[in-house]
């Protein structure tokens, strides 16, 4: 097994899924408060299996870099299909952006297809909504309490990549949690990929469907649950394992991904991290399967 | 593709024919041939005009053409660069590509222009982006972007793009307007937006705005900035301080619909402060 810091990098695959995606740039007339409209946007989108869409901030924009020369922050969202993006941009930007004190909304993809977002938000503005065309783009002013909600009429999408992994297999919980954040550090520096869980890490890794309860479309990865080493026959942890933690990555495209997942690898790998592994379902369900060795091959790290 | 004037005709010249997308595909020999009108008399570009070089998405043209009308007729793409003055309706019915004029524009700059970008770097005549007479639609789309002063009724009847006036503006500016966007950054004359249904004039100085007009707030536009922006990347020169301040905003034209929008900063209620 190839090593990186005396951290066994498993040969395994994660595998990740076709999704659709979109970038936002929610401006506003500071970063607190266009932090507060980012979070709450991307808030509760951790997983479509309960969430609908994943999202996540991809990154902090600074004045000279937003259309409108105001602090700013960068949104991924991601969805399984075209038309569910369509619906989650509108619920959100609706009820997360357009809600928050002195906040536009600004396309941030560019890519030929697209779908109407600002043009249905629009009604909100109940008629008194003003449409203004400008560098071949339409954004819809609509009236509100603190002056104007500024918004694109179309926002911008393309087939992204969701689902890519990697599992941290440590010898305790503090290593494993001192090791996730150190990888998702280095991650979030990353372009075109976001990390949708709580700072960026999942404990409740998943497997599709359930052993026991046929109507759930997934629970616990009990092949990597610690507690159950002792106890099931198809464990993946070491003896000497006794926490997990996964990240999971979307992202615009599979090379983002798997530089990702690289970044992490070589970020979170280290005496106390016994081995790093990935989430798959054989094979059977995803379009990519992102083999662990051959990512750090492709990047010169194998 | 360079075409010099030989001499600035006596009586107005109609060039329609120097265009783009016109030229595209010609040869300089098909297009020194071109028909062009002096007058009543219908001559060719080259009676006028030493030709050189061959079209490659590009025109220059030399000399004083404020006696020349009609340039870039109807144009779709590429670009056309005068340098010197122009004379009227260039850019009519432009749909797409850049005119750049050098120097000064005359009347009816573009007129039923519904894309591409029109800069005019001296001053313009009067009436720029606005309906014939007797036609109920001016310019539809685009922007025509004047750096000097512009006379009257910049704007009138437009129902789409942007005109930006980097200086001062005449009488009546965007009078009969059903949508669209002015911006005058200089001082503006008499009865702005007189008549307007719908759209937009921004004025970065004080206006009277008429009797019926109504006032609705005093904030700050956030969709200025985005407008302002585009203007300072196009070369104008924006005082940053008035992208962020506070502009009083007044609904009529209460005549018509009642819909339009006149934005300006009011130096009375700054100088009181």
């Amino acid at each position: 097994m190839k090593k990186i810091k005396n951290t066994e990098i498993v040969d395994t695959f994660a595998e990740a899924f076709e999704m659709w995606a979109s970038r936002l740039i929610v401006t506003a007339e500071s970063e607190e408060w266009a932090l507060a409209a980012a979070k709450s946007a991307t808030g509760f989108a951790t997983s479509v299996i309960g969430c609908k869409c994943e999202a996540g901030i991809e990154k902090l924009l600074k004045q000279e870099e937003t259309p409108d020369n105001r602090y700013g922050v960068s949104i991924l969202i991601f969805t399984m299909n075209a038309k569910s993006l369509e619906k989650r941009l509108t619920e959100r930007i609706g009820q997360s952006i357009m809600t928050c004190p002195t906040t536009a909304c600004f396309n941030g993809l560019d890519s030929k297809d697209s779908v109407n977002v600002g043009g249905q938000l629009k009604y909100f503005g109940d008629g008194y909504q003003i449409r203004k065309s400008f560098l071949g783009r339409r954004f819809w002013r609509i009236p509100v309490m603190d002056g104007e909600f500024i918004v694109d009429e179309k926002f911008n999408i393309q087939p992204a990549v969701g689902g890519g992994n990697i599992i941290l297999l440590a010898k305790d919980q503090g290593s494993a949690l001192v090791s996730a954040q150190a990888a998702v550090k280095a991650m979030q520096s990353l372009p075109n990929i976001i990390l949708p869980f709580p700072n960026g890490v999942v404990r409740s890794g998943s497997k599709v469907g359930s052993k026991k309860y046929k109507t759930l479309p997934a629970s616990t990865n009990h092949s990597f649950c610690p507690t159950l080493k002792g106890f099931v026959n198809d464990s993946n942890l070491p003896d000497k394992a006794n926490a997990t933690l996964e990240i999971v990555i979307d992202g615009l495209d599979l090379e983002s991904v798997e530089k990702a997942m690289l970044v992490g690898i070589q970020a979170a790998s280290g005496e106390n991290i016994l081995q790093i592994s990935a989430g798959n379902y054989g094979g059977g369900l995803g379009k990519y399967k992102i083999n662990l060795n051959e990512v750090l091959a492709k990047q010169g790290e194998g | 593709m360079l075409l010099k004037l030989k001499s600035t005709p006596e009586v107005p010249i109609e060039a329609p024919t120097i265009c783009t997308d016109r030229f595209k595909a010609r040869k300089k020999d098909e297009i020194k041939k071109f028909p062009i009108h002096h007058g009543n008399r219908e001559c060719s570009i080259d009676d006028f005009f030493e030709v050189t070089g061959e079209y490659q998405e590009e025109i220059k043209i030399e000399g004083d053409l404020s006696k020349v009308k009609l340039i870039g007729a109807g144009m779709k793409e590429g670009k056309i660069i005068i340098e010197g003055n122009v004379g009227m309706h260039v850019g009519v019915d432009m749909k797409g590509g850049e005119i750049v004029v050098e120097g000064n524009a005359t009347d009816w700059v573009a007129p039923r222009m519904s894309g591409g970008l029109l800069t005019v770097k001296g001053n313009a005549g009067h009436m720029v982006g606005s309906a014939f007479r007797g036609e109920k639609t001016g310019m539809t789309g685009g922007e025509i972007i004047v750096h000097g002063n512009a006379g009257n009724e910049t704007g009138g009847r437009m129902r789409g793009g942007m005109i930006a006036i980097g200086g001062d503006a005449g009488d009546f500016s965007g009078v009969d307007m059903h949508l669209g966007t002015i911006i005058i950054l200089g001082k503006t004359g008499i009865r702005q937006g007189a008549g307007m249904e719908r759209g937009t004039i921004i004025c970065m100085n004080q206006v009277e705005p008429l009797p019926t007009f109504t006032f609705a707030c005093s904030y700050q536009p956030l969709f200025m900035r985005n407008y302002l922006l585009r203007l300072k990347e196009l070369g104008m020169k924006i005082d940053e301080k008035k992208i962020n301040e506070v502009y009083e905003r007044w609904s009529g034209d209460s005549i018509k619909l009642n819909r339009g929008e006149l934005l300006f900063i009011n130096n009375k209620s700054l100088e009181k402060e």
